[in-house]
């Protein structure tokens, strides 16, 4: 756990980039701190490591003051990754991700091996060891700089904006090997981002600043997209509330409608037989979806570039947004539903969803306290 | 005209005795050498602590623009009047002479030096700072690796003018290379003075040459992008899954 405790920093020049800042950041879980630029949130960061001083307050790691310790033992407890990853550009990658094991006097076999176990860990393939960091790309440099800070194994990590210099496909993938990775790590982590989205998706607490370093509100993502405090927090979480709130709430067991299916190669008289309203899913020889195709429009046997493409899948019990989403991005109108293999099991249509949605009550304050 | 020169330099008797190539060579990069090896303990590890403490960079700034307007024939001669008289024997002219050598040496050196750690890349430094590096580790394990290719083209810079100064110090009366010239021009033997200025020259090249390879040895290939060329085989190349027609919301 790591706790502020009114911690403030003031500049000479009477700037307070942080002020009276008191919060917790539960032990195991991802505390995301977001707001715009010049909120105070890299600097609250950075006191935590201690690489910025506090002017007043406290901060705790567990019972620890952290005002207290040795600036260097501080460190090299915390794993530390930044925005651009900082990797050294002189040292080989095993070398990189070796560096706190190094500094703790573990010989270099040792550090080794465990640098060789985190490249994989953080899914790059060995042949990358002996590379330099130039040799890579973006996203597999801030790859190899989340391996570097998880080396010695330290209980908390520090993230500060660490996806937001990749491309927005790339970053959509490290965020969900990052949450993998927590899944099994249960790490304490301070995460910051100016992406209220990036806040939304991994954290487990979401707290939001405002300018000159003042706490606004601090929720799980659900919570504070169902009851923003005030219109800055609303403003700041942006457009679609409602619908992305849908990302936190399962679905139950909904009951799907079943269709007849096609598979790729099936003749024109085939697709005629297997369509309703027009519309017939294809799917491959595991019984995964493959695509919607019109059937009055299938004039020779099917091929995979005739099938239409907008639809998206839902998995049955995943969260509501994705099967709501999967019945409104469908051709048919019917949304496609599968297993965990992926296999196709029915479909739904959007009234259905909605209908479920209308049932349940929205996350409460009581709730809230609860699970605080 | 060729010809003589080229008669001049393989005349075995021009190579040997106190006074022959072979000695005056030796003097000169004797001379060289310590020169730079004293310039480099003195401004490598100034430039290094201004470039990592950021104190005195105006001093960098300004020394290495003034340096460059030194003349190096006004200095040397201003050094033997003034330190000349106040030691005997030989030292009244080695000491003047290898005085200005160093003070020519130092600017290349110390502005490589301090830009090389100035130009570390700032998050590397943070990061190096954020993991539990102190202060004198991170000059260490970070910016003087870092830094060594600016370091070492200092020292080139340096060392190449080190080279064609020290001709001059044969004015003064001391050995070297520079002697050839010298004492050529004063009978106007042609040859002698071109087989001098040709003997600096080769052998400034020489040096260089010898100093990249050290470079080369001692500069990281991931800053230089000389990476050894890693084979490997990867089964799935070339392939590419077909893609599904429907995206799979995550």
């Amino acid at each position: 756990m790591i706790r502020f405790d009114s911690v403030s920093k003031h500049y000479p020049d009477g700037t307070k980039a942080v002020d009276e800042l008191t919060f917790e950041a539960p032990t195991g879980q991802i505390t995301v701190l977001v707001g715009p630029s010049g909120c105070g949130k890299t600097t609250s960061l950075r006191m935590i490591n201690r690489m910025i001083e506090p002017s007043g307050g406290r901060i705790w790691i567990d019972d620890q003051d952290t005002s207290t310790m040795d600036e260097t033992e501080l460190r090299r407890g915390i794993g530390y990754v930044i925005q651009h990853a900082g990797l050294f550009p002189h040292r080989t990658i095993v070398a990189n991700i070796a560096t706190v094991p190094r500094l703790l006097g573990w010989n270099r076999a040792r550090a080794e091996a465990r640098a060789l176990e985190l490249l994989e860990r953080v899914g790059l393939p060995a042949g990358f060891a002996r590379r330099y960091p130039a040799q890579l790309s973006g996203g597999e440099q801030q790859r190899v700089g989340v391996a570097r800070a998880l080396a010695a194994d330290p209980p908390v990590m520090l993230m500060d904006e660490p996806f937001s210099a990749v491309d927005p496909v790339v970053r959509e993938q490290l965020q969900d090997e990052f949450l993998r990775l927590q899944g099994d790590l249960g790490k304490t982590i301070v995460f910051v981002t100016h992406d209220i989205d990036e806040a939304i998706k991994l954290g487990d607490r979401v707290a939001v600043l405002r300018a000159g370093g003042h706490l606004a509100q601090l929720a799980d993502p659900a919570y504070l997209l169902a009851h923003p405090v005030d219109d800055f927090v609303a403003d700041f979480l942006g457009k679609d509330r409602g619908y992305r709130a849908l990302s936190f709430q399962g679905s139950p067991a909904f009951s799907l409608t079943q269709e007849q299916t096609v598979p790729l190669g099936a003749t024109p008289a085939q697709a005629a037989g297997a369509a309703r309203d027009g519309w017939v899913l294809v799917v491959d020889a595991s019984r995964r979806p493959l695509g919607w195709i019109e059937s009055g429009r299938v004039k020779s046997p099917i091929k995979p570039e005739m099938l239409h493409r907008g639809g998206t899948v839902a998995t049955v019990g995943g969260p509501l947004r994705n099967v709501l989403d999967a019945a409104l991005s469908s051709p048919s109108r019917r949304g496609v539903m599968v297993d965990d293999e992926g296999a196709f099991v029915g479909t739904i249509r959007a009234h259905e969803v909605l209908a479920e949605i209308e049932e349940r009550a929205r996350p409460e304050l009581e709730d809230q306290e609860a699970r605080a | 005209m060729i010809n003589r020169i080229f008669a001049w330099l393989t005349d075995g008797a021009h190579w040997q005795g106190y006074d022959g190539i072979a000695a005056r060579l030796i003097e000169h990069l004797g001379y060289s050498l310590i020169a730079v090896l004293v310039a480099a303990l003195i401004a490598i590890p100034l430039g290094l602590y201004i470039g990592h403490t950021g104190h005195g960079r105006f001093l960098v700034v300004n020394l290495a623009g003034a340096a460059r307007a030194i003349p190096s024939l006004g200095l040397l001669l201003l050094a033997v009047l003034w330190l000349g008289p106040r030691f005997n024997g030989d030292i009244a002219f080695l000491l003047p002479a290898g005085l200005v050598l160093v003070v020519l040496a130092i600017p290349p050196i110390l502005s490589g030096a301090y830009a090389g750690v100035e130009g570390v890349d700032p998050d590397a430094r943070d990061a190096a700072k954020g993991m539990g590096m102190g202060g004198s580790q991170v000059l260490r394990h970070v910016e003087l690796p870092c830094a060594l290719p600016l370091i070492m083209s200092g020292i080139r810079a340096g060392t190449m003018q080190v080279i064609a100064t020290a001709t001059i110090a044969a004015v003064v009366g001391l050995g070297g290379l520079g002697r050839f010239l010298i004492d050529g021009l004063a009978v106007r033997d042609t040859p002698q003075t071109a087989s001098g200025a040709i003997l600096v020259a080769l052998l400034a090249l020489s040096v260089d040459m010898v100093l990249a390879m050290v470079q080369a040895l001692i500069v990281s290939r991931g800053l230089t992008g000389r990476y050894k060329r890693v084979k490997t085989f990867d089964p799935d190349a070339g392939v590419t899954p077909p893609a599904p027609a429907l995206q799979h919301v995550a």
